[in-house]
C-alpha cells in the first residue's frame, strides 16, 4: 500500500518540481520581444515560400523591423499583406498591381525534337546536353516540368497535348521561383488583369524560327505597326510588349499572323 | 572510466548498436527530418545535445530517487516526465543565452520530446548499470550515431529526387527501402569490439 503512496508522491512531487522549475524559468530567461514582431508576421500568409528573398515569413517580419526591408515584399500576400505591415510599422506605401508568372512558350515547337532523350525528367538535367536538349527550338519550353516541382502553390502544371507548362493565374502567387529554376529563363511576371502576352521567347532570325516551331515569332512587325500606343516593340525578331503603355485593345491579337499574342 | 571503455562505448553507440539502423528506435525523426541534409544535421545535433544531457539528469532521477524507493518499475513515466521538462527548460535557456544556438536547432528541438530514442538512451543506462560518466558518454555518442545515420540516409535521400522510380515507389517506399539498405550496411558492424 505504501508503494503505491511513494509512487505517487515522486510522480506528483516530480511534476510539480519541474513546473515550478519551468514557470520560473519562463519568467527569467523571458526574452523581450518588440510587440510588432507577432503583428506582423500575422499580417503575412505564412507560406513560408521564399518569394520575398528571405528564408520564411517570421525571417522577412524581422527584416521589415529592422529596416532592412520594406513592407510590401511579399507576393503571396499582395496588396492585403502590404497595407497591413504598412499600417502596424506607420509607414505609407505604394500598391503594385498584382502579377502573374507567365511561360513564353506555346508549346507548337514540341513536335520538332532534335533526338529522343529518355533521361532525367528534369529540365535542367536536359538542357545540359548537346544543343541544351531534346527541343529543336532553343528558347522553348522543355516540358520536363521543373517549374512544375518548384512551384510551392501547385499553379503549373504541364498541358499533355503541346508539352509545355502553363500558369494558372488565379493560383499563381508570383513568388518567382520558377522563374529561377527555369533553365531556359521563358518565364516572366506579367500583370494578372485580363491582357495580352506575346507567348515566344525565341530572339533568332525568321528563317530559323520557322524550321523549329509551327508558329514562333519571326518578327514580321505587323503588331509593332499595329498598336495604338506604340506599346510594342520588335528586338532581335521578337516582339515586345510595354505593359505601361497596353491598353488592352486587342488589336495585335488580331493582326498576328502566327496567332501567338494571345 | 578507461579509455578502452570509452572507445568500446563509442564504438557501440555509433556503430555497432546504432540507435536507427540496428535497434529502430527513433525512425520518426529519421523518416520526417530528412529530406535535406542541412535540415538533418539541424536535428543530429539537437538530439546530441538532448540526449546527453537527458542521460546526466535521468541518471541522477534512477540513482537517488527511483532506487532509494525501490520505484524502478516507474522508470518509463518518471523519464519521459524528465525528459520532456528537460527539453522544455532547455529551450528557454538557449532562447535567452544563446540564440545563435537556438535559431540553429529552431523547431529540432521541441520535437525531440517525443524522440524515443532519447527515452531509448536513458532506459539503456539503467537497464546497463552504467555509472554516472558512462552515460552522459553513452547518450553523447548515441546521439552522434543518430546524427551519422540521419546525414547519411539525407544525402542518399537527396541524390535519388531525380532518380526514375516507378509510381507505386515514390516517396516513402523508396525512403523505406533507401533505409533498409543501410541498416543492412551497418549489420556489418555487428560484433564490433576493441580489443586491447
Amino acid at each position: 500500500m505504501l508503494n503505491i503512496v511513494y509512487a505517487f508522491a515522486v510522480l506528483a512531487g516530480l511534476g510539480v518540481l519541474f513546473g515550478g522549475v519551468l514557470a520560473v524559468a519562463g519568467k527569467v530567461f523571458a526574452v523581450e520581444e518588440d510587440p510588432r514582431l507577432e503583428p506582423l508576421t500575422e499580417a503575412l500568409p505564412g507560406a513560408n515560400c521564399g518569394g520575398c528573398g528571405f528564408s520564411g515569413c517570421s525571417a522577412y517580419a524581422t527584416a521589415v523591423l529592422e529596416g532592412k526591408a520594406a513592407p510590401g515584399g511579399c507576393p503571396v500576400g499582395g496588396e492585403a499583406a502590404a497595407k497591413a505591415m504598412a499600417e502596424i510599422m506607420g509607414v505609407k506605401m505604394d500598391v503594385q498591381a498584382r502579377k502573374v508568372a507567365l511561360v513564353h512558350c506555346t508549346g507548337h515547337g514540341h513536335v520538332h525534337q532534335n533526338y529522343d532523350y529518355d533521361g532525367i525528367s528534369d529540365c535542367l538535367a536536359a538542357s545540359r546536353l548537346p544543343g541544351g536538349g531534346p527541343l529543336a527550338c532553343p528558347d522553348g519550353c522543355l516540358g520536363f516540368g521543373s517549374c512544375v516541382k518548384a512551384c510551392p502553390f501547385d499553379a503549373i502544371h504541364i498541358d499533355p497535348e503541346n508539352h509545355v507548362a502553363v500558369v494558372d493565374p488565379d493560383k499563381c502567387k508570383a513568388c518567382g521561383k520558377c522563374i529561377a529554376t527555369c533553365p531556359r529563363g521563358i518565364i516572366s511576371l506579367v500583370p494578372a488583369d485580363p491582357h495580352v502576352s506575346i507567348l515566344c521567347s525565341s530572339k533568332r532570325k525568321g528563317v530559323f524560327v520557322r524550321q523549329v516551331c509551327d508558329i514562333g515569332c519571326l518578327g514580321c512587325g505587323i503588331c509593332e505597326k499595329t498598336c495604338p500606343e506604340g506599346a510594342i516593340t520588335v528586338e532581335q525578331f521578337l516582339a515586345k510588349i510595354d505593359y505601361n503603355k497596353c491598353t488592352n485593345c486587342e488589336l495585335c491579337e488580331e493582326k498576328c499572323p502566327r496567332h501567338l499574342i494571345r | 572510466m578507461s579509455l578502452t571503455e570509452l572507445v568500446s562505448l563509442a564504438l557501440a553507440a555509433i556503430l555497432a548498436e546504432n540507435f536507427v539502423l540496428v535497434k529502430f528506435l527513433g525512425i520518426c525523426p529519421f523518416l520526417g527530418v530528412s529530406k535535406k541534409t542541412d535540415t538533418a544535421i539541424g536535428m543530429g545535433l539537437a538530439v546530441v545535445f538532448v540526449m546527453g544531457l537527458s542521460s546526466m539528469v535521468t541518471w541522477l532521477v534512477n540513482e537517488f530517487l527511483l532506487i532509494p524507493l525501490e520505484l524502478e518499475y516507474m522508470q518509463t513515466v518518471a523519464f519521459i516526465l524528465v525528459i520532456a521538462a528537460l527539453v522544455q527548460f532547455v529551450e528557454l535557456f538557449l532562447k535567452k543565452f544563446v540564440p545563435s544556438l537556438y535559431t540553429a536547432l529552431g523547431i529540432y528541438l521541441p520535437l525531440i520530446t517525443t524522440n524515443c530514442a532519447v527515452l531509448g538512451a536513458a532506459l539503456l543506462n539503467v537497464q546497463n548499470e552504467r555509472s554516472f560518466l558512462a552515460s552522459t558518454a553513452f547518450g553523447v555518442f548515441s546521439g552522434l550515431g543518430f546524427t551519422l545515420a540521419i546525414v547519411l540516409f539525407a544525402s542518399v535521400r537527396e541524390r535519388l529526387e531525380y532518380a526514375k522510380f516507378p509510381k507505386c515507389f515514390q516517396g516513402f517506399p523508396q525512403a523505406l527501402i533507401t533505409a533498409g539498405l543501410i541498416a543492412m550496411a551497418f549489420m556489418g558492424f555487428s560484433g564490433l569490439q576493441v580489443v586491447w
